[in-house]
Order: structure tokens, then sequence, then C-alpha cells
């Protein structure tokens, strides 16, 4: 659907009910496949929210002391502990490269090969840097004894919880930065130019595979907001 | 004339000027800054999760809205992938009762019980 006709359909609140109730397709000027990202991402929205959840539930039902996160996941800088220090980096890590990927995204649709191909590796190699740091804090406190079923600091749920909701986080970050190199590879390929065929789909590629994939990134980061508040400082 | 003032009425929809990214980018930091001051300082208590909750949701909102491209999204797709999310906000809420009636039982078999 192009942009005048989509201009001539009712705004607002209107929108809803003739959007819905209108032939062929629901969500106007969208592409199926960022459709299909939005829903995918919804979805993921309900896992996380169950680990959440039931961390929350966990952590407000134990009748033993919680372990403080901001002693557990201080880190020695110069013989000094600061409280969330390593966490705070991998806040704002993710946090550029989730601002990468938005400027890939627009470089993308203005079609400057170039810079959306070195946009999304910046993206990617924002990812693996925070990927790296998760991994350096899960074998310290791996050594320090924090297992899924005790820990030497206070309720035996802390670990389980940990392992699972930032695991679940950082399988996420690590198969995005799979795909941001593999699209990076495609854009600086031109395939988004050519209007090559995807070898999986066999859909003539569109930069808009690029704003999808940027859905997905920000939706990672969307959900580190919230972990790093509930988990980390809560 | 008139196709070419079209198509960059098409080009609006997609692509922003690339300040809004920056500005957004520079408030995130700003949010995650502040929300990493309420550790440092070490607020406790109530003050605590306010601010905690007002830092997370601004910085969700700004993500999904100017980065995710909500904002300039159709509503029907808006509201589509709001009201589900309302509705885990109303399971949270349930699951915070749940939460409190599990500890008072653990209180009274557990720990007076022994």
């Amino acid at each position: 659907m192009d942009q005048s006709s989509i201009d001539k359909l009712p705004k607002g609140w209107k929108s809803i009910p003739s959007d819905l109730g209108s032939d062929q397709t629901t969500f106007k000027g969208v592409q199926w496949g960022k459709a299909m990202m939005w829903i995918f991402l919804l979805s993921d929205t309900f896992i996380f929210s169950c680990f959440l959840i039931s961390y929350m539930k966990g952590r407000a039902s134990t009748v033993v002391e919680w372990p403080n996160p901001s002693e557990v996941f201080a880190l020695d800088f110069m013989g000094v502990p600061v409280p969330l220090l390593l966490i705070a980096i991998m806040t704002f890590v993710l946090i550029t490269s989730s601002g990468t990927m938005a400027l890939a995204v627009k470089y993308g649709y203005e079609k400057n090969k170039k810079m959306c191909g070195w946009f999304i590796v910046f993206t990617a190699l924002g990812g693996l840097t925070f990927v790296g740091m998760q991994a350096f804090e899960w074998s310290k406190l791996i050594h320090e004894g924090v297992r899924p079923w005790e820990n030497p600091f206070g309720a035996a749920q802390f670990g389980s919880f940990f392992f699972m909701i930032t695991g679940f986080h950082g399988t996420h970050v690590s198969i995005g930065v799979i795909f941001l190199f593999i699209f990076a590879r495609k854009v600086f390929r031109g395939d988004f130019d050519t209007g090559k065929r995807g070898y999986f789909t066999t859909m003539k590629s569109d930069y808009v595979a690029i704003e999808i994939l940027g859905l997905y990134w920000h939706f990672v980061d969307l959900v580190w907001v919230f972990i790093f508040a509930f988990f980390y400082l809560w | 004339m008139t196709d070419n003032t079209d198509t960059n009425k098409e080009k609006k929809t997609t692509t922003h000027k690339i300040g809004i990214y920056l500005w957004i980018w520079g408030l995130l930091f700003v949010l995650s800054f502040f929300s990493y001051m309420v550790d440092w300082y070490q607020f406790q208590g109530l003050l605590r999760w306010t601010l905690i909750l007002i830092f997370m949701f601004l910085k969700a909102g700004l993500i999904m809205a100017f980065f995710m491209h909500l904002f300039w999204e159709r509503y029907t797709l808006v509201n589509v992938l709001l009201w589900p999310m309302t509705a885990i906000a109303c399971f949270v809420g349930l699951m915070v009762a749940e939460g409190k009636y599990t500890v008072f039982t653990r209180f009274i078999y557990f720990v007076l019980g022994e």
C-alpha cells in the first residue's frame, strides 16, 4: 500500500476499527515481515515477562534474605569496590549499540550502503562486547560459588533466577550478533540495492529488512532496561 | 512537481532527521546515568523504587517510540502491541498479591512453627 492511499484513510482512534475491519491488510503500510517481527517480539515479551514475574514472586515470597545486588555485582577498581560498575558499563554499551542500529536503519532507508553497513558492524561489535562482559560476570560469580541451587550471599533462588534471566537475554544478544554480521555482509555485497533474492526466503531483498533487524536489536536493549531495573537495581 | 512533493512525503514516513536519533540516544545515556546514580547514592525504600520505575519506563518509552518507530506507526499496530502489555501489568499485580500471601503462610508455618 503506498503512502498516498494510506494518507486518505481515517486517522487517530477512528483508524483502529477501520483498519481492523478492512480487507486484506490490517497493518496498513507495514511490510509483512515487519508485522511478523512485531508479533514475535510480543510473544518474546511474554516469555521475558514470565521470567521476571516468577523472579519477583520468588524474591517476594522467600523468608531468607535476598542477596544485596549492589554488593554481589560490585567490581574492584584500584582496590575499591564500585557497586554495579560492570553492569553500568554493559548498559551503556548496549544503549550505544542500539543508537548505532537506529542510524544503520536510517542510512539503509537512504540507500547509503557504506554507512548502513558500517553502523551494523559497530552494532555487532557492541553486542559482542556486551556478551563478553556478561561471560566475565558469569565466571566471576561462578568462582565465588553462585550456583542455581545455592550461593554464599543469601536466598538460594538468587542463582537460578540470575542464570536463567541473564542467560536467556545473553542468548538473544548472541543470536542478534550473528544476524547483524550476516546482514552487514548482505549490505556490503549490495543485496538490498540489487534486490537479490534471499537464500531461505527467495524473496527480493529490501532495506526494510534492516529495520526489522533493528526492531529485534532494540528489543534486546529494551529487555535489558527491565532486567537492569528489576534484577540489578531493585 | 506534484510527483516530487509526493515522494518527499513518502520519504518523511520512513526516514527521519539524524538529530532525533542523536537526541534520543543522549537522553537514554542521561537516564541510564541517573538510574545508576540511584544505586550509587544508595537511595532506599519507596524513593529508590519510584526512581527506578520512572527511569525504566522513560527509557523503555523512548526506545519503543523512536528507535522502534512506534511513534510514527499507525494506531492499530500500536494498540495490538500495547494492550497485551497492559494484561502483563495486571498479571504482575496478581502475582504481587500472591507473593505476599505465600510469604505470609511461610512465616506462619515455617518460621513461627519451628
